[in-house]
């Protein structure tokens, strides 16, 4: 006999504990995204009516702003790295710390030295491990993030930004990590030049009555600029914050289905093998029982 | 530009849109000073102080919104205001913002002069929303 009754019993009653856990989590994880999702649908207007105003400014003004050139000879990179607060999420957080491994070495590769900024406590742990230096970390809000988080994310990389590279360690670039929501089944992690600006992406095409009219700045070009590049970068920071929630969510949704699918199965095959024990411990009682009556029939007999 | 009857408004906060509509006269006070935007404005670019903004729409109501910065734009008959924490004041008297200025105040005085950013921050916007209260009352 494979396993006792008892044991095949204990160990299928534990696999149902944990399937209840693991669905329990699916259903939370479907309904929040859900909201992560008319999250970022929320924020859409306002990033989008700021994307349009940082490229008419950019495209209309010939203006030599410090935050839209580039450093002749970049020496330091800031990497902000957006990665989950907790696990069983299945690959998400290991696929956008790869996505970071990978950036960090193509920045190494070319001669710049990586300022590590991250968000989650996996992309922490990870660096904690590793005994990495690690510029500045957030971490408490990765499934649910708000603006005002964002904004505090931006307020630390501008300041970077905004340093002197040789002197008080600042960056010359800023790069993001983070894991675009293409559908509820693909979740792509994504790299994405924050500073200095670069084509702008946008979501939606741009029709023609779109491209950008000749403005009027207040009070200047140069002024407004220097307003809306601290806004453009908080609310690109909070989208990626918003895509990468609605991202991990999608994920532990679907590892959570699939561990409950998983239990399902162990369950049955468990159940199989606890029932073929049952039958034989009956058959093998039967036939002691048997045993014993023909054994005590023979002992009176000789007697 | 051609002349239109009204203006397409859009007061837009961070992650949400506060109000749209159509509109025939935005005031808005930009750091040069206020601004009014009538139907075939120019295209305009301009950054906002911490203030109130009029909308007055078509049926001929005022809309006020306490805006903390940010920034307007103009173009093709549709106007953008952008502000983090814009806000309307439906439902906010007067009584209510001022208590709202003076608990900002006393955090400022509380917090550190070196690191007061936030509670400044904090005392603008209620600034802001007490104007808009006055202006609504």
């Amino acid at each position: 006999m494979p396993a006792s009754l008892r044991e095949l019993r204990q160990r299928r009653s534990s696999v149902q504990t944990i399937k209840k856990v693991t669905r329990a989590m699916e259903l939370i994880a479907a309904s929040r995204i859900v909201k992560a999702q008319q999250q970022a649908q929320a924020a859409a207007p306002y990033s989008r009516e700021l994307t349009r105003a940082v490229s008419a400014v950019a495209s209309n003004a010939s203006i030599d702003h410090p935050l839209t050139t580039e450093a002749e000879q970049p020496r330091r990179a800031a990497m902000l790295l957006i990665s989950s607060d907790r696990g069983l999420a299945g690959a998400y957080s290991s696929s956008v710390i790869k996505e970071g491994e990978q950036l960090q070495s193509k920045l190494a590769g070319d001669g710049l030295e990586v300022a590590p900024y991250l968000s989650g406590r996996k992309a922490k742990a990870f660096y904690n491990f590793r005994h990495r230096e690690v510029v500045q970390s957030w971490e408490g809000f990765s499934d649910a993030p708000t603006y005002a988080q964002a904004k505090e994310m931006a307020d630390a990389l501008m300041e970077a930004f905004r340093a002197d590279t040789e002197t008080e360690g600042g960056v010359d670039e800023i790069h993001i990590v983070y894991t675009r929501f293409v559908s509820m089944l693909t979740q792509r992690p994504e790299v994405i030049r924050l500073l200095p600006l670069e084509v702008v992406e946008s979501d939606e095409p741009v029709a023609a009555e779109d491209l950008h009219p000749l403005y009027e700045f207040e009070p200047d070009a140069e002024t407004v600029l220097d307003h809306l590049l601290p806004l453009y970068v908080a609310s690109r920071i909070h989208y990626c914050l918003l895509q990468s929630a609605a991202s991990e969510l999608a994920s532990r949704q679907r590892a959570m289905k699939s561990a409950t699918d998983n239990a399902e199965q162990l369950i049955e095959r468990l159940t199989r093998e606890a029932n073929q024990a049952r039958q034989a411990e009956i058959t093998q009682e039967i036939s002691e029982i048997v045993g014993g009556a023909s054994a005590l029939a023979e002992a009176t007999q000789s007697e | 530009m051609a002349d239109q009857a009204s203006l397409h408004v859009e007061v837009v906060s961070a992650d949400r849109v506060v109000w749209s509509g159509e509109s025939t006269n935005v005031v808005a006070r930009t750091t040069e000073g206020d601004l009014g935007v009538l139907p075939g404005h120019s295209p305009l670019l301009a950054i906002l102080v911490p203030s109130a903004c009029e909308v007055v729409t078509t049926g001929g109501e005022r809309e006020i919104v306490a805006v903390d910065g940010g920034f307007i734009s103009v173009a093709d008959g549709r106007v953008s205001i952008l502000s983090e924490f814009a806000s309307l004041t439906t439902g906010l008297t007067v009584a209510d913002a001022q208590r709202l200025v003076s608990e900002a105040e006393s955090m400022l005085e509380d917090s550190d002069p070196d690191n007061d950013d936030e509670a400044r921050k904090m005392l603008a916007r209620a600034q802001a929303q007490l104007k808009a209260a006055e202006k609504a009352a």
